[in-house]
This record gives C-alpha cells, sequence and structure tokens, in this order.
C-alpha cells in the first residue's frame, strides 16, 4: 500500500478504471439502444426561418449559402453550432431544462436524453452557468429580426442586458446605416439558435399520444 | 528522525552531488505566477462585462465569451500547470534523493509549457474553443498540452519509479497516483466526448473530466505538498500515518466517482447521478480525516501560525479546504441543487477551491522556496504579508458575496420572475465582485513586486543542495 508500483497499479489505473467503468461505461451501455442520429436526421427539412433569412437579406445570404436547400442549412447549422461553441455562448447560457424549479414552465418542455444522441451534441453542450436564459427551446421563440439586433447589440432590445454585443457577425458598416445584415457567420449563428428546440420528438410525441 | 532524502536514498553520501535544479524550479514557479497575473487580468476584465463596462467589446479577439475561457484555462493550464511542476520538481529529488533523470528534457518540457500556454491563449482568442468545460483547449492543441503534462510526469515519475520495491512517504503516494490519473483523464476528457460518445452519456464523461482534472491532478500534487512541507516547517512529524493512509485511499477511490455531480438533473442516467451524490458526501467523511490529522500535527504550536508566514499560508488553504469540502456535500444534495445550480454560487465555489485552497498552498511554496532558490532573502516581509492579507480578504469577499448573490438568482428564476429582473438584481453583486477582485489582484502586484526586488544573480545561483535541519523529515514509511 506504500509502494509506488503498487500505488500506481491500484489506485492510478485500478480505481480510474474503475470510476471510469461505473459513470462513463454503464451510461454509454444504459443509452445504447438509442440510436445516434445524424444531422440530416435531427434536421430532415429546411426550416420556415432559413427561409425567412434568405428573404429577409437576399445579398448577404447568396453570398453566403446561394440557395436556401437542405444542403445550406445544414452547413449553416454546422458553423452556428462552432459559433456558439468558439465564443463561448454556452459558459453563458444552458442546453438542458430540469424538471424542476419551475423550468418547465419558464423554458418549455423538460430535457429528455433522446434529444441529446446526435452528432450536434458532440461534445454535449449542456452548459454549466446560466448568466443568460436556458436555450434548448430558444427555436421560434424569437423573429430572426430580434435576433439580428440581438446579436449586433443586445442592450439595443434588452436595455439591462449583460451579454456581449457581436458586430463581428455582420456585414462592415458603411456609411451610417445601421443595422448592417448579418455576414455568414451570422446567418448561421441565427439559423442555429432557431433550430435549437425544433428537432423531431418522435418518442416525446408518441408519450403523449398515450396518456389520456 | 533522519531527513527523509536520506531515508529513501539507495546510496549514502548522496546529497554530496547536485540534487535540485534549481533553476528549473524557479522557472516554472514564476512562470506559473505570471500566468496567474495575466488570468487575473483576464478575470478582471471579464467581470466588467457583468457590469455593462466592457472596455473593448468591439475587438473580435478580446470579446468576453472568449476571455472567459482564457481566464479559466490559464488558471489550469499556466498557474496550476507550472507552480505544480516546480513544487515537484523540488520535492521530489529531495523525498527520492536521486536528481532528476534528464534535465535538457526538463527544461525543453518548461519551454514546451510556455508554448502551449501562449498558443493556447491565441487559440482561444482566436475563437477555436473545443466544447468541454475546463479543456476548451482547441482540438488541434490537445495533443501539445498532454504532452507537456506527460512529460512532466516522467521526469518526475523515473525517479519515483526507480526507488523500487520500497515502502515510500506519503507524498510519492500522491505524487505517483497522480501522473497516471492526469494522463488518463486527459485522454478521456478530450477524446471520448469530441469524436465518439454523444449525448447524455458523454455528458457524464465531460463531468468526470472537470472533476478529475480538479480531484486527480491538482488535489494530488496539492496535498503531497502538504505532507512534505507541513512537516518540514513545523519541524515533525505527521501526527497520524494511519489517518495519511485512510485519507490517501480514501481520496483514491470515492475521487474519481463524483464527476456526474456537475450535472444533476440532467438527461444522464439518475443511477449514476445518484452514485456522484453519495460518494460526494463520503469523501467528506475521507476530507475531515486528513484536516484532523493536519490539526493534530499542529497542535501546541499554533503559534506558529503567527509567525510563519508559509504555515499560515498552508493552514489557511487547508481551512478553506474543508470549507470547500463541506460546501460540496451541501449543494450537492438534489434538493440544494434544485436552486443552486446554474448560478453565481458555482463560481463562487469555484474560485474558493481553485484560488483560496491550490492557489493558497502554491503562494506558502513559493513564499517558503523562493529565498532557497535565489540564494537572497525576500527584499521585504511586509509585503508578503500584505499579500496574504489583500488575498485572503478579497477571496472571502468574493466567495461570500457569489454565494449569496446565487441563491437571490436561484429563487428568482424558481419564482419565475422576469429574466431581466434576476439581472438586476445581481449587478450589485457582481460590482462587488469586481472590488474584490482589484483586492485580490493588488495582493499578486504585492508579490510580484517583491519577487522583482529580491532578484539577486538569479542566472548564476549555484546548484547546491540546501540541508535541513536534522529531524525536518516526516515519518519514515
Ligand atoms: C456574458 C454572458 C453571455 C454570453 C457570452 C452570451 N450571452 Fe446570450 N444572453 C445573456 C443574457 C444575460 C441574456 C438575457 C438578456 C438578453 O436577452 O439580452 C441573454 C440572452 C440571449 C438570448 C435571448 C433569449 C431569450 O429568448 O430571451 C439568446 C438567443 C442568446 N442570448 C444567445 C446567445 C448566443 C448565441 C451567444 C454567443 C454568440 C450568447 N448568447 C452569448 C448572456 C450572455
Ligand atoms: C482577479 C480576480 C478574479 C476575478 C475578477 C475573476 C472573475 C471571474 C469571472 C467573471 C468568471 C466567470 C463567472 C461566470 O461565468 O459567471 C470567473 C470564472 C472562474 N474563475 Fe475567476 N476571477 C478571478 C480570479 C480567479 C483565480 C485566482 C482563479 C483560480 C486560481 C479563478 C478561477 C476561476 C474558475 C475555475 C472559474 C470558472 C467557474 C465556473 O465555471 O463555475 N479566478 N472568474
Amino acid at each position: 500500500m506504500e509502494r509506488v508500483r503498487a500505488i500506481l497499479l491500484i489506485a492510478g489505473v485500478f480505481f480510474f478504471a474503475l470510476s471510469f467503468l461505473l459513470m462513463g461505461v454503464l451510461p454509454v451501455v444504459t443509452l445504447a439502444d438509442v440510436p445516434t442520429l445524424t444531422l440530416a436526421e435531427v434536421a430532415p427539412r429546411v426550416q420556415e426561418s432559413f427561409l425567412d433569412l434568405a428573404e429577409r437579406w437576399p445579398t448577404a445570404f447568396t453570398k453566403s449559402f446561394g440557395e436556401p436547400t437542405l444542403d445550406a442549412y445544414h452547413a449553416a447549422l454546422r458553423r452556428g453550432r462552432e459559433i456558439y461553441i468558439g465564443e463561448g455562448c454556452w459558459h453563458c447560457h444552458s442546453q438542458y431544462v430540469r424538471p424542476v424549479s419551475n423550468e418547465g414552465l419558464r423554458y418549455g418542455a423538460v430535457s429528455v436524453a433522446e434529444e441529446y444522441q446526435n452528432e450536434m451534441q458532440r461534445p454535449v453542450l449542456f452548459g454549466t452557468r446560466r448568466v443568460g436564459p436556458d436555450l434548448t427551446r430558444e427555436g421560434g421563440k424569437r423573429s430572426n429580426d430580434w435576433h439580428a439586433a440581438h446579436f449586433f447589440d443586445p442592450k439595443s432590445v434588452v436595455p439591462t442586458s449583460v451579454m456581449p454585443r457581436y458586430p463581428w457577425l455582420f456585414e462592415p458598416v458603411v456609411g451610417n446605416v445601421l443595422p448592417t445584415p448579418p455576414n455568414r457567420d451570422g446567418l448561421a449563428l441565427i439559423a442555429y439558435v432557431q433550430w435549437l428546440g425544433t428537432w423531431p420528438r418522435p418518442e416525446v410525441e408518441a408519450a403523449a399520444k398515450e396518456a389520456p | 528522525m533522519i531527513p527523509p532524502a536520506a531515508v529513501t536514498a539507495p546510496e549514502a553520501g548522496l546529497p554530496l552531488v547536485p540534487l535540485v535544479d534549481l533553476q528549473l524550479v524557479r522557472r516554472h514557479l514564476l512562470a506559473g505566477f505570471l500566468w496567474l497575473l495575466a488570468s487575473m487580468f483576464a478575470g478582471l476584465l471579464v467581470s466588467l462585462q457583468f457590469l455593462g463596462r466592457y472596455p473593448i467589446d468591439f475587438v473580435e479577439i478580446f470579446s468576453p465569451g472568449r476571455v472567459r475561457m482564457v481566464h479559466t484555462n490559464l488558471v489550469a493550464f499556466g498557474f496550476l500547470l507550472n507552480c505544480l511542476a516546480g513544487m515537484a520538481y523540488w520535492v521530489v529529488p529531495r523525498l527520492t534523493g536521486l536528481p532528476l533523470q534528464w534535465p535538457r528534457f526538463a527544461h525543453c518540457n518548461f519551454w514546451l509549457m510556455q508554448l502551449m500556454g501562449t498558443a493556447l491563449v491565441v487559440m482561444l482568442l482566436g475563437g477555436h474553443a473545443q466544447a468541454v468545460e475546463w479543456g476548451e483547449t482547441p482540438v488541434a492543441l490537445d495533443p501539445l498540452v498532454a504532452l507537456v503534462a506527460v512529460g512532466f510526469f516522467i521526469n518526475i515519475g523515473a525517479c519515483m519509479l526507480k526507488i523500487g520495491r520500497r515502502p515510500v512517504y506519503v507524498t510519492l503516494w500522491y505524487f505517483s497516483a497522480a501522473t497516471i490519473w492526469t494522463a488518463l483523464t486527459y485522454l478521456m476528457g478530450n477524446y471520448l466526448p469530441q469524436f465518439f460518445v454523444a449525448g447524455a452519456a458523454g455528458g457524464a464523461i465531460a463531468g468526470l473530466y472537470i472533476h478529475d482534472l480538479v480531484g486527480l491532478f491538482v488535489t494530488p500534487l496539492g496535498w503531497g505538498a502538504m505532507y512534505y512541507f507541513v512537516p518540514l516547517l513545523l519541524n515533525r512529524p505527521i501526527y497520524s500515518h494511519a489517518l495519511s493512509l485512510i485519507g490517501f485511499w480514501g481520496l483514491a477511490f470515492f475521487y474519481p466517482l463524483q464527476g456526474v455531480h456537475h450535472f444533476l438533473w440532467s438527461p444522464i442516467p439518475m443511477y449514476a447521478q445518484y452514485g456522484a451524490v453519495v460518494s460526494t458526501i463520503a469523501i467528506e467523511i475521507v476530507v475531515a480525516t486528513v484536516i484532523v490529522n493536519f490539526f493534530l500535527t499542529l497542535r501546541g504550536q499554533t503559534d506558529q501560525l503567527r509567525t510563519n508566514l508559509p504555515l499560515r499560508w498552508f493552514y489557511t488553504g487547508m481551512v478553506l479546504y474543508f470549507v470547500t469540502c463541506l460546501q460540496c456535500s451541501i449543494q450537492v444534495l438534489l434538493s440544494v441543487q434544485k436552486i443552486i445550480h446554474f448560478t453565481d454560487w458555482v463560481v463562487g465555489h469555484a474560485h474558493l477551491v481553485m484560488f483560496g485552497v491550490f492557489g493558497f498552498w502554491l503562494f506558502g511554496v513559493i513564499i517558503h522556496l523562493w529565498p532557497r532558490l535565489t540564494g537572497k532573502p525576500w527584499w521585504s516581509h511586509q509585503l508578503n504579508v500584505w499579500h496574504y492579507w489583500l488575498s485572503t480578504a478579497g477571496l472571502l469577499v468574493m466567495f461570500l458575496d457569489l454565494l449569496v448573490a446565487g441563491v437571490m438568482q436561484g429563487f428568482e428564476w424558481r419564482n419565475m420572475a422576469p429574466f431581466e429582473s434576476s439581472i438586476i438584481a445581481s449587478v450589485p453583486f457582481w460590482a462587488v465582485r469586481t472590488v474584490a477582485g482589484l483586492v485580490i489582484a493588488a495582493g499578486q502586484i504585492c508579490l510580484a513586486w517583491n519577487i522583482w526586488k529580491s532578484r539577486g544573480a538569479l542566472a548564476r545561483a549555484p546548484m547546491v543542495p540546501f540541508v535541513e535541519p536534522a529531524g525536518a523529515g516526516a515519518k519514515p514509511a
């Protein structure tokens, strides 16, 4: 118990492996019958909000994504997620609604494991801090306009906000015409935020049908 | 009693060869401290965002979200990694009686570590984070981080393995276990959730990573340092060897099981959450034995806390460690989680552990070692005392302030108040946090100034072993 090799073996390897089995592998096994979905499966069709982006800012949109096809939509969602991670949005916003503290009332349906079993949650974006509200069910809550104005300068829509502004997600300002249209990254982030929570939830819908 | 080096040294007469590479230790401690200053600057900047006063939010690379990641990552991979390495490069050769086996390699590793830190800052500010909390190091940089950490552990591990089959002192139990743990933790946390395991199960692994980085890398190295320095400074052995054994094996068993407590009430399978809660509470009992052991070691000598500054740092850190763990066992309860999760309560907890415990211990190490590393006494004892009081006062204010803020936020949210209402109510707390941060920063400037003024003929300081007074060692194993 006091020799280097014994410690390396028992504490270092064995205890670590034990914890990894119980706390890491076992949950994987429990969730193994939930298939891990691809982006095409969690975003099966182009959303209204994405078409709206194409109509609202046609020049910027065409330059960034061309036509609002399903492929373009998927590209936008992937890019939007990258920005969400790179800008550290997930340190101020969580992505899970807990079954306690009235969160179901405040943020929408409580999260279930099935919703996270897809490539857009690898790594999972649960988050551990809510400086701002939970974003699990953000899609469709606000208009594209609102998000654009909010990302450009959150204080312009919510005067008390402490959210940072993201002017680099917009075309450069020429003269003093504000707001400028979102650039490729801005469009992608709006598409991503509008997608959150709008994915198909067959297991939840089935359960709702069974309930009287 | 005999000094530890002599206990385990394979041959007699070893202390005649240079044992500790003073320059290496000095470099690591100094680099770590500089990273801490950088990290604090980042923390102060971010705290201004919470007051709506962020000065440079129009500059893309200094966006508060990115700077926050710089703040937390520099704490782990700048400050802690460097200072813990410096500490270990001093302790391990003296406990094993063996100098580092490949000094060149250790120095290369030092420079690689600084390169990694710099690349980390550049890439995070460039917007290339990885979505693993406390592992935001971009995927492309992960191998380098693993490389320098493993490099450090190979250096101390070589000394420890050379001892062979003999029993070793408590410190080396912790250090040797940490070598394997850190490597496994880092690989697990940075690769599995990124490439293999999606969703809730990936979240469980990410939780293990967050917790193991604290519990299996920083904590064992920190406690190892305590078992080495405290008996030395008190000039008496640790009170109970049995309690040391319980402390080590309890930590080794229960600590790795706790990770999932970062995501309670989440879609992670509930049995994992219950298991994490139980083991989190179990470890408080283990921690209590360790604390008791150290306070009994102090018995009859409490006077020294007044006169011996490094010792005061160590024991302050230990008291705060106990507070942290007590807080853990309360906040981990599922009912308490309902209110405090996602709030500033957790941020207060994080600062208490990372700064109030491990930061404080490393300050004690720096204050104790620096004169021995440079061959010059501290320029001013008074400045070091100021450093102590400013850091401690600032930290306590920050901690209590965030605690109260967290409870308030939790109830505002549960009571369905509009989100803005909780923000408006939090602003005064966030203002106090910034002020407390300024106080802490002022303390660090005292130390920085003192280090600057105490600089000796740094490059030429000779590599002589520092002779401990007889009986300064701890209990022979
Ligand atoms: C410093 C913390 C912080 C960061 C970083 C941050 N936010 Fe926010 N966010 C907030 C706060 C506070 C609010 C609530 C006030 C408001 O609506 O502006 C908010 C609100 C929001 C809302 C509106 C939610 C609603 O429906 O009321 C969205 C959407 C949002 N943030 C998205 C993002 C995205 C995307 C990013 C990353 C580019 C981000 N946030 C980064 C703090 C932050
Ligand atoms: C100058 C003093 C400091 C200030 C003003 C400061 C400020 C901050 C801020 C604003 C955050 C983000 C909190 C949030 O998202 O709500 C943070 C997080 C954090 N800080 Fe500091 N900080 C300081 C010093 C330190 C030190 C010295 C350490 C460790 C040695 C540290 C460790 C951390 C950690 C681990 C987190 C992450 C907390 C979490 O995610 O829960 N900070 N800090």
